[in-house]
Order: C-alpha cells, then structure tokens, then sequence
C-alpha cells in the first residue's frame, strides 16, 4: 500500500542550523496494515508523517501510496486519499462551523456548488451516534463548544468518512486525560478494524505501541532502527522495548514522556 | 427631516454592499481586504464609462466584472506570490489609483448630470406606481435583498463552506482535500465584486465620479460592520448579514443626525476611524481589565 524508497530531509541546509531529520529512510507498509511508531524526542517520527502527508517535499526518494507516485504531489491533493490525526484536538476541525458543516467538508460530496442533502444528514447522525458522545444531537452547534475529547473523535470521523488509503495518527490522544484517551483510542481500533484501514500510529504510550496493531517501529536520528511484526511481537514487553532500543541506538530511550508512562 | 433620513437609508444602503462584501472577505474568510477604496472606486468608474457610454443597465455587471478581475489580482499576490495579505490589498489600492483615472479616461472627475443611470431609468418605470419619489431606495433595497440571498445560499453550498472554513482553521481545508488559495481566491473575486457594484450604484445615485469616492470606504465600511455585529452578533449566515446592512444604515442614519447638529460633514471619517478602534479595541481592553486592576491594587491591600 505504502512504499517508501530512501527519503532524506535536512531542515535549514548549508546553515549552522542544519538539521538532517530523515536519513535515507526507507518503509514498506502492506495493505491493512496497522503500524505503530516509537521513538525519542526528536527522532524524527513527526517529519515522516510530515514527508507522507506533504507538508514538505522530501530532499531524495520516493513516496508511492497504493500505486501512485506522490512524492511531489501538493499537500492539499495528498489529502483525497491520507486522512490525518495531530496531537492537537483543534486542528483538525473548524471551531467557528457547526459539527454538520464540518463533517459535509470532510464528506465533500457533490460539486462545488451542491448542498448538504438530507440523506448526507441522515448519514452523518449514525455516524456520530457511533460515537456514543451524543453529538449527533448537537449536530447545528458550533464545534468550538465541544471537548477536547470530541473534538478529537469529531476529527476522526472527518478523517475516515471516505475511507482513506492511509490514515496517520500523529499522538493523537496525548493532549487528552486518562479516560477520554482510552475511549478515543478503543474508537480508533473499531474505525480502522471495521473499515480495514491501512493506519500509522505514532505513540509515546509503549503499551498501546504494542497492544494495538500488529507491526511496530522503532525510531532514532530520522531512521527506522527496529522492525517487528508478528509472534516476535506477540512475545513483546515494554521492558523488552527498551532493552531493544539501547541495543539498536546505543543509549538509553529518552523520552520523559515515555518514561512517565 | 424625512428627505434627510431617506438620503441616509439610502445611502447606508449602497454603502451596505461593501459592507456585505467585507463580511464575506473580513468576517468569513478572515482577510482584511484593504483594496477595498480601490476596487469602490473603479466599479464607480467603470460603472459611470459604460453609464455614460449608453448602456444603464450593463454598467451593472460591468463593475462587479472589475471588481472580481481587482479581487483575483489581490487574492493571487497574496496565495501565490507569498505577498502579505495586507501589502497585497495596499498594492493593489496604490495600482488601482492609476488605473481608474485610465478608466476615466486621464480626469479625475466624470459628470452624469445627463446621463441615464439604472436610477433615471427605473424613475420613470416607478413613476405611476407609490414608490415615485423613493426610486433610488428601491433600486438599492432590491441590490442590497438580491446580495443577502445570494451569500445566505452560496455559504451553504461546499464552495461556501470551504471559504468559511479557510477563515476558521486552513489546516482542516488542506485536509479536506480543498486547496486554501483556491478558496480565498473565489472568496475575494466574490467580495470585490460587491464592493464595486456599490460604487457604481453610489456614483450613479449623485450623478458624479471622483477620484477619490471611495476614500476610506474601508474603515467606514469595517465600522458599519462592526455597529452591526453589536445587533446580530450570533445566528445563521442570513440573520448576521442583515445585522450588517443594519449597521450600515444605522451609521448612516447617526451621521445624518449629527450634521443636523452642524458637526462639520470632513468629520465622517474621523467618527468612522473612532467607531473601529472603539468595537475592536474595546474587547481587547475589556479583558486586560483584571491585570491592570491588579497592577494598580498589589500592595494596597491590607497586610
């Protein structure tokens, strides 16, 4: 589904400042795929799924996602077919727009002078009954009245409506406390199981690295470092994570976030 | 008295389409257009050549024609040619100085006195009927009605909704697969079309262009859609528009007043420039009150 031939970045090249943040990476991702990612602060796991969904071109290689080349596609075409998760619940929703014109941008049917019909309308309060946050009732409020925590769920419907080839989950429960991360994390498993999603996952929680999906990756200084996927997984703790990780990188993994988890 | 508070309603109606037209660009898509005294300007112009050229009712579409080709050229400066949104509008205001004495063929002035405007011609159609002596309300209530239904259906539609969305949070256009500079393009192509039909209705209604008609028509445009967000300040698309052409005529209608009160008629714009720093400074100042109150209070208080 995902090929991706060794990619380079270097933010401010030529400068003191140069920062090379993906070495010659190199990833291949099949079809159903649900990958996660791990790494320390600054290894680069935010710049790959920068390079995939287009925020920037890469320096060298190639991007080819489900037979298309997309390495120097712009961001905005990229989108049709990567949905995208941040960190942030409030970037990927419209505050000042209610929950059903949100959800009828993210839909984008029809032209461009079409309105919303009553059968999308009908389509998007299942939809958010799945949910189980009661927003379905609350589809004509602005979004920016919602929680944290719809927010983010809100987002995750936008992003997967039309089933993308690749959805990119870039820490998207870490803003969120304890038990909305949960809930927003067990939707994510049933949207991506039940709509087969090809899905990447990055993740400071090592237990969730390893309790969903059925591949991880390791990374450090803008390459992937370790790659494992099936019984070898299977057998995985978090303490075997780190020892791996000092085994690979030749140092200890540091991130406080990691470490408090 | 009456006839004053007619000029007023029908003025702060005229005036209202480029109040229309910054409540798409301003409080839709979240850019301050500043070509906007430009772009009035040369639907006025523009409008009062074709006017006088024969052609009454062309000079309609024609003005909103040049409005958009102005719109597209600021829009474009500042999405592809990584100019700053407000440089860009600047720019195009400073071109467009230029361009609309060349409209006008090198005056600064063009007289009307003769010409058949859509408000002499519609005169003598409302002539028979109760509207006789209110002929040039009617034509720009009728503008002013066909504009407010057009927004309240085309921000319904996706193109609407991206435009908004553009002004809302462009990173969730970008992910919806909608370019952002498209959106702005078609948004300020739109707005500018209205701010130069209001123009050419202006300078067809007192008969005359200069070149300065629309000289700080943007502040006293954001001023009159800033007094109508204090009547609409929340609801659907249709009912904050009204609320803008509400403002508009409202701050006509206190303009009128005071210079029944002999307030010298060049204040205008200095009351306009008071009116927006007043409705934008004056939330900003209202929430800074408890730093400064407790600035004002730290060690005055019992030990």
């Amino acid at each position: 589904m995902l090929t991706i031939r060794r990619i380079s970045k270097t933010f401010n090249p030529g400068t003191v400042n140069a920062k090379t943040a993906l070495r010659g990476l190199s990833l291949e991702v099949a079809d159903g795929d649900f990958v996660s990612i791990i790494g320390a602060n600054g290894a680069g796991k935010s710049t790959l799924f920068n390079a995939i969904a287009g925020s920037f071109f890469t320096d060298s290689g190639s991007i080819v996602l489900g037979g298309e080349d997309i390495t120097l596609a712009p961001e905005y075409v990229r989108a049709k077919s990567i949905g995208r998760l941040f960190q942030d619940p409030m970037r990927g929703s419209a505050p000042g727009m209610t929950i059903e014109e949100n959800l009828a941008l993210a839909a984008g049917r029809g032209g461009w002078l079409s309105h919303v019909s009553k059968a999308d309308k009908a389509a998007f309060r299942d939809r958010l009954a799945l949910l189980g946050m009661g927003l379905e009732d609350r589809m004509q409020q602005p979004v920016g009245l919602l929680s944290g925590g719809q927010r983010q769920a809100l987002t995750l419907m936008m992003a997967t409506i039309n089933p993308p080839k690749l959805l990119l989950l870039d820490e998207h429960t870490a803003a969120l406390d304890p038990a909305t991360a949960e809930k927003v994390l067990s939707l994510t498993k049933d949207i991506v199981e039940s709509n087969r999603l090809t899905c990447l996952m990055v993740t400071h929680n090592m237990q969730s690295a390893l309790d969903l999906g059925n591949r991880t990756l390791m990374m450090d200084q803008g390459d992937i470092i370790y790659d494992v996927a099936g019984a070898e997984r299977e057998k995985l703790q978090v303490s075997d994570l780190l020892v791996l990780f000092r085994e690979a990188a030749g140092k200890n993994l540091d991130n406080d976030r990691m470490l408090l988890s | 008295m009456i006839s004053i508070l007619q000029t007023a309603l029908e003025l702060g109606l005229i005036g209202s389409l480029t109040v229309l037209a910054l409540f798409l660009s301003y409080t839709m898509l979240n850019v301050c257009d500043l070509s906007t005294d430009g772009c009035f300007t040369l639907g006025a112009a523009v409008g009062a050549v074709v006017a006088i050229a024969g052609h009454p009712y062309l000079s309609l579409p024609a003005a909103m024609c040049a409005g958009v080709l102005s719109g597209f050229v600021t829009a474009v400066l500042q999405t592809k040619m990584g100019i700053d949104s407000l440089l860009s509008g600047i720019i195009v205001n400073t071109g467009l100085y230029s361009i609309n004495i060349a409209v006008m063929g090198g005056s600064s002035l063009l007289n009307m006195n003769k010409t058949e405007t859509v408000f002499t011609a519609l005169k003598d159609a409302l002539s028979e009927t109760a509207f006789a002596g209110a002929h040039k309300t009617v034509v720009a209530l009728a503008a002013v009605t066909l504009v407010i239904v057009f927004l309240a259906l085309f921000l319904r539609t996706k193109l609407g909704l991206a435009i908004r969305a553009t002004g809302d949070n462009p990173d969730m256009v970008r992910s919806s697969s909608i370019n952002p500079a498209f959106t702005t393009i078609v948004g300020l192509c739109v707005s500018n079309a209205f701010t130069a039909l209001s123009g050419c209705l202006l300078a067809q209604s007192q008969k005359s262009v200069s070149i300065d008609i629309g000289s700080g028509m943007v502040t006293i445009a954001l001023a009159s859609l800033l007094i109508g967000r204090a009547f609409a300040p929340r609801g659907g698309i249709p009912i904050r528009a009204v609320g803008a052409v509400v403002g508009a005529v409202v701050f006509r209608f206190v303009y009128a007043v005071a210079l029944r009160f002999n307030m010298p008629a060049f204040m205008l714009k200095l009351v306009s420039s008071v009116i927006v720093i007043i409705a934008i400074a004056g939330p900003y100042l209202k929430s800074r009150y408890p730093e400064l109150h407790r600035r004002m209070t730290h060690g005055k208080e019992a030990r």
